[in-house]
């Protein structure tokens, strides 16, 4: 296997939805690398990508001349992901989606990004740069949690 | 960057030898496959169940996700059965973990899935 603690990988994606698939097949090949068993490293692929979904649409508005950063950090035993953008941050977590809600028209149908980073990793957190000049989500996947 | 998604229409029988339409879908399913994924339900909507098969869909994300909610939002007014297949066990855990089978059985194959209608 290859060695990867203290590894770290960038990727700078453009503000265009799709791109956040690069994002997914990065994080992956390196989960893989790290020895991530193929279903966390599904439940990854898809907190990477809403992350960077979220980033793209409401974090850089789709401004094309603004990208996306995505940083992982391997160590020993965690994968550590930030997708950094250059909006102002949620100021606070929406509700958890509420399918009865959604079907009867009362919640919009989409709105389940956050929701889903947060059941699919291992710590998820939201900050905003205190100087206001972007803002990041990093997302942690450790190598011991069992597979449920 | 995104992959298209293309839905074909089939036809298949339940066990109980009524008719079922089956919508294919296959690529990603994303906010960019509204027009394939909702044009394809237009076509079958109010004509009796319908099952959904995933079996070639490689990537679903919040926004298609939404798209599937709402195919089960028109289903549910008029009481039409809704049932889904061939979701790799990632989208089958994503799928339930959001409620959608509180509202569509969700099934391993088109078999399964027409014999719940």
């Amino acid at each position: 296997m290859v060695e990867t603690t203290g590894t770290t990988v960038e990727v700078r994606l453009p503000s265009r939805l799709g791109f956040e698939k690069v994002a997914m097949g990065t994080a992956a090949s390196v989960a893989q690398l790290m020895g991530f068993p193929s279903e966390r490293i599904e439940d990854l692929k898809t907190a990477v990508a809403e992350a960077c979904i979220n980033a793209i649409e409401h974090g850089n508005q789709l401004n094309e001349k603004l990208s996306v950063g995505v940083i992982l950090s391997a160590s020993a035993d965690e994968l550590e992901v930030k997708v950094v953008d250059n909006g102002g941050g949620i100021a606070k977590q929406p509700p958890p989606p509420d399918i009865d809600r959604k079907m009867h028209g009362e919640e919009d149908p989409r709105g389940m990004g956050m929701f889903l980073i947060q059941h699919l990793v291992d710590e998820a957190e939201w900050v905003r740069d205190s100087k206001g000049k972007g803002s990041y989500v990093r997302l942690v996947i450790r190598l011991d949690k069992e597979v449920e | 960057m995104p992959t298209d998604t293309k839905t074909t229409i089939d036809r298949t029988s339940s066990p109980g030898g009524a008719s079922v339409a089956v919508l294919r879908f296959s690529g990603d399913i994303s906010s960019t496959s509204k027009e394939s994924v909702l044009g394809a339900w237009q076509t079958v909507s109010g004509t009796g169940p319908v099952l959904l098969d995933f079996s070639k869909v490689d990537y679903i994300n919040s926004s298609g996700i939404g798209l599937i909610i709402t195919i089960l939002m028109e289903a549910g007014k008029t009481g039409q059965k809704v049932a889904a297949f061939g979701l790799t066990p990632h989208f089958q855990k994503v799928f339930t973990m959001v409620g959608i089978g509180k509202y569509a059985g969700l099934f391993k194959d088109q078999e399964s899935a027409a014999a719940s209608l």
